[in-house]
């Protein structure tokens, strides 16, 4: 994302709407930028702020004017009054942070928009986690915090070893240069995105050594990471996986639960 | 699309405290068809997943790609820090949908999702329909609505480095926002605006709402928390 120097009239309501806070005011210039290494492209504040279109040098001497008087602005605070946020075009390998930060971008392996994963939501018609299987969802970067490819290879490298199978239907597998290894290509490692979720399954027995794996890797990157575990129901609707959680000192609280109302309709499959 | 699964609640504190607060105002249904599965008249399918919401109360419904019922402004003009139009478009976020999408629908109370799921399944759509909520008031929603749950999906909460997320009143509203368009910096700088009187509670979430691009945040919730942190509650 850039911001038009001519346009930005350093009102800073854009600084608190970037998710990752790479939005400044440059005191030497009096405008606002963009710090394009900490930038995720997740067009946050392009699309998510309101636009007004005032004349710039106008917007700056009522400023200026109404700074001298020491007056307190109280303006709405999800505006941009110039419309100066400019999106940049973006080339490999920078294009990976806008795949997985900007939420209306549909990732390319998967087709499927925000993080780009279907996981159980779909399970009733895949049947990608079955009974006596874990289904892990672990989210890298979120909330606000972002996640570089480096520290997200430090856990797939992790989980590889431990034998799990990564999904092949996941926008971060389909970027693994060596999925038996959990390497990751080299080439994007220094990107930083606002999340990406990396899928693994193991059967039920080995969900404990799992999330024993998750926790020690986790304590040593620099970002937060998010836990997710699913499994299929039994046919009376009841989970083996809430038990195994709980007596690993996890909350399973909060969750999704697929209805299983889904089903094959299109005509040929 | 793991955008409603890490919900911040006192569940998920790093020390949770012995009683956490129940959620009982924030369920999600949500529905997501499959590629080439059961994605035929997929836009007749997901306008009835809407209009069957919409007679159940929502506080939100959603369409993933374009948005919820608050949107951002394209063209203001410098009138409208004083007449800003903040009327929900509920007939515009069904007629927009167009293609592959996730439908959302947020309720505030459990009756409501009942009553909802209860129609969407007598709908029979044929796409995957999924409830994001405490997971026994999901079993509870599905047996009085005669469904057998397929499968779960449960959040462990955070892990890693903890100590770079905002406090709890901030993370509880900014994860209704799950994709992250809502930045801890806005929620914070509201939640000051309200404490010092120069916005309602009312006035901040629907500022917030507008970040949402598809339509799970909770605006009532989000009120409820803002007027908590007013008051010193939190």
């Amino acid at each position: 994302m850039r911001i038009d120097q001519y346009k930005c009239v350093a009102c800073g309501n854009c600084i608190p709407v970037c998710p990752v806070g790479a939005i400044y005011i440059d005191p030497a210039v009096g405008r606002a930028r963009v710090n394009e290494d900490e930038c995720v492209e997740c067009h946050a504040c392009y699309r998510g702020m309101s636009k007004e279109h005032l004349f710039p040098p106008m917007v700056r001497a009522i400023r200026r004017v109404a700074k001298a008087f020491r007056f307190r602005f109280d303006p709405e605070p999800d505006i941009c009054p110039t419309d100066a946020l400019s999106p940049q075009d973006l080339t490999w390998p920078r294009i990976v942070r806008r795949a997985f930060s900007d939420p209306l971008v549909p990732h390319e392996s998967t087709g499927i928009h925000g993080r780009g994963t279907a996981e159980v939501k779909t399970n009733d018609v895949t049947g990608r986690v079955k009974e006596g299987e874990a289904g892990f969802v672990i989210e890298f970067g979120r909330p606000g915090v972002g996640a570089r490819f480096r520290e997200i290879q430090a856990m797939t490298t992790a989980l590889a070893a431990l034998g799990v199978e990564f999904e092949k239907h996941n926008p971060v597998t389909s970027l693994m240069s060596d999925r038996d290894r959990g390497l990751i290509r080299e080439d994007i490692l220094g990107e930083k995105v606002l999340s990406a979720i990396v899928e693994v399954k193991v059967g039920l027995e080995q969900v404990p050594t799992v999330l024993r794996a998750v926790r020690q890797v986790s304590r040593g990157l620099e970002t937060v990471v998010a836990v997710g575990v699913s499994t299929r129901c039994d046919e009376r609707g009841e989970d083996h996986l809430r038990e195994i959680l709980e007596l690993e000192g996890y909350p399973a609280y909060r969750g999704k639960t697929n209805l299983g109302l889904g089903r094959v309709t299109n005509a040929g499959v | 699309m793991t955008n409603t699964l890490h919900r911040f609640s006192e569940h998920y504190a790093v020390e949770p405290p012995p009683n956490p607060r129940p959620v009982e105002d924030d369920f999600i249904v949500f529905a997501m068809a499959t590629r080439n599965v059961n994605d035929d008249g997929l836009v007749e399918k997901y306008r009835t997943f809407a209009r069957l919401a919409l007679a159940h109360n929502p506080v939100n419904i959603g369409d993933a790609t374009k948005g919820g019922l608050f949107r951002p402004q394209r063209t203001l003009n410098p009138l409208a820090h004083w007449r800003r139009d903040t009327t929900p478009e509920p007939e515009r976020v069904v007629e927009e949908i167009d293609g592959p999408t996730t439908l959302a629908a947020v309720f505030r109370t459990r009756e409501d999702m009942e009553g909802f799921v209860r129609d969407v399944r007598a709908a029979n759509l044929g796409v995957s329909i999924n409830i994001s909520a405490p997971v026994d008031a999901a079993a509870a929603c599905c047996k009085a609505a005669g469904v057998t749950r397929h499968s779960v999906e449960y959040s462990l909460g955070f892990q890693g480095r903890v100590e770079r997320l905002p406090d709890r009143a901030v993370l509880e509203i900014s994860t209704m926002c799950g994709h992250g368009m809502i930045s801890h910096g806005l929620v914070r700088k509201l939640c000051d605006w309200v404490k010092e009187g120069r916005r309602t509670p009312a006035e901040a979430t629907t500022y917030l709402a507008r970040f949402c691009t598809c339509g799970v945040f909770n605006p009532p919730r989000a009120e409820k928390l803002f007027d908590r942190v007013r008051t010193g509650g939190y």
